[in-house]
């Protein structure tokens, strides 16, 4: 591996380049999206002769995390990084909201139904309004793209997806859930 | 399968020096590049105190819940108490993280986890119960998450900007917890004869732990601003567990509360007979392998 000098990473091409490399690491978890897609990439910048990575944990005990600032680091050293230092910022807290058009067509396309727009509570720090039954909106089939879909669960195989059956098709799928 | 996936799960498997996620294996500190220094008057003491009890709290609590693991009657609530259960393990990791940066004295998560004895840990008695059916798990888990996300909707505004971060994410998470469980007890209490007998009789063995959620406590009590008063969590809890039990057709139990021993109870360190084998089990290989690592 060809490793650069430290001042080397000041240049704004190189600046951009770490960018595109950083926003290009898959996730552990939903490996169809990249972290730029799913908004867990928060910055990249040159600090002196280091690049620094920002992002953010989903929920408080994704294990993804740890394995996401592993590849981050090792993919920027790889192209020639040296000093790569990857922070972590708690807020404010991860939504999926910040889920990109970009990252709900690949979602999609791979038969994981993107998420609703996160609930939120105009009150909070206050209050939070408690919900009885399952799921108020049916999602969008990802297969058969039917609207007649059921959950059949408010948590799946990781933490940040829901259950859900599809009534058309009958096929179950998996939604990134609302938060 | 694409090359970006393919990295992917190779970064997974490859030796680096960083390791897997359990105990001796080099944890990685979950505040790590986040700015830990102690707000300008606060009593660092106390804030470490503070963090160490809502970091027991959601230790001992994600421990009995993994102990439900393979019992549970579908996969679906397999899957969902795991959930909860590492959610509250990722929030008792970053707590106990806090609360050594605040005491100073160089105690990481594992060293608050695996190396303090029953005496030392401050959750409330809630915490540990053993649930002895799945109405017990679903009551207390209404009773634990709408007591907590109560706190966590106050500590988010917190003058301890980590502790607020902490918070604010954690109430999203509790926010799930809550309904999940509250759905469950409307299904249990609302539901057959015998479903709504060994909810109505879960409640009543739960209830006598309610009461210590809302005792003052000293350490709150240094913290102005920053922690907040446990009695002020008492109306929210009690209007989301009418709402919950009027649906669910329950009656609100009337048992009377757990005693306190000579005046103190789990904010004190002193805990019920079940609390010894929950941290014997938890900590028993990380004793006996003090540094063992894979």
């Amino acid at each position: 591996m060809v490793t650069r000098p430290a001042a080397y990473a000041r240049t704004a091409a190189d600046l951009a380049r770490a960018r595109a490399i950083a926003a290009a690491v898959p996730d552990p978890e939903l490996p169809m999206v990249t972290v730029a897609d799913l908004g867990i990439l928060r910055d990249v910048s040159a600090e002196g002769g280091q690049m620094v990575v920002t992002i953010t944990p989903t929920y408080s005990g994704c294990p993804a995390l740890r394995e996401i600032a592993r590849d981050l680091r090792r993919r920027l050293r790889a192209a020639g990084f040296a000093e790569v230092t990857v922070r972590t910022v708690l807020a404010p807290p991860w939504s999926s909201d910040w889920i990109t058009a970009e990252g709900r067509r690949k979602l999609r396309e791979a038969g994981v139904a993107p998420p609703h727009p996160a609930p939120r509570n105009p009150g909070f720090p206050g209050p939070v309004p408690l919900t009885l039954t399952m799921s108020r909106e049916p999602a969008a089939c990802p297969r058969c793209g039917s609207g007649d879909t059921t959950q059949t669960a408010a948590f799946g195989a990781t933490a940040c997806k829901a259950l859900f059956r599809c009534e058309a098709c009958r096929e179950p799928f998996e939604q990134v859930k609302a938060i | 399968m694409t090359e970006d996936e393919f990295a992917a799960y190779q970064s997974l498997s490859e030796e680096t020096e960083d390791h897997r996620w359990a105990f001796g294996t080099g944890f990685a500190d979950p505040l790590e590049g986040i700015d830990t220094s102690v707000p300008h008057g606060t009593d660092a003491t106390a804030l470490a105190a503070y963090c160490l009890m809502l970091g027991d709290d959601a230790l001992i609590y994600s421990h009995r819940l993994q102990q439900w693991m393979t019992r549970m009657p579908e996969l679906e609530e397999e899957t969902a108490l795991a959930n909860i259960a590492l959610d509250l393990l990722g929030q008792a990791r970053m707590l106990l993280s806090r609360a050594g940066q605040a005491e100073g004295r160089g105690r990481d998560e594992d060293r608050l986890a695996f190396f303090r004895d029953e005496h030392e840990f401050r959750s409330v008695r809630l915490a540990e119960h053993t649930d002895a059916d799945f109405a017990e798990l679903a009551g207390r888990l209404l009773v634990f998450s709408a007591w907590r996300l109560a706190l966590f909707g106050r500590l988010a505004s917190s003058a301890d900007p980590v502790l607020a971060a902490i918070a604010a994410m954690g109430a999203r998470e509790l926010t799930y917890h809550r309904d999940y469980a509250a759905q469950w007890v409307i299904r249990l209490g609302d539901g057959t004869p015998l479903s709504h007998g060994k909810m109505q009789a879960a409640l009543g063995v739960i209830w006598p732990l309610v009461d210590e959620l809302f005792q003052a406590d000293p350490v709150t009590a240094a913290l102005p601003g920053v922690a907040a008063d446990p009695a002020g969590l008492r109306a929210e809890f009690d209007a989301v567990l009418a709402t919950v039990l009027a649906a669910a057709t329950l009656e609100r139990p009337s048992s009377a509360p757990l005693a306190r021993v000579a005046g103190r109870s789990g904010r004190d360190g002193v805990h019920t007979e079940a609390f010894g084998y929950l941290l014997a089990e938890l900590q028993s290989i990380a004793r006996a392998h003090p540094d063992a690592t894979w």
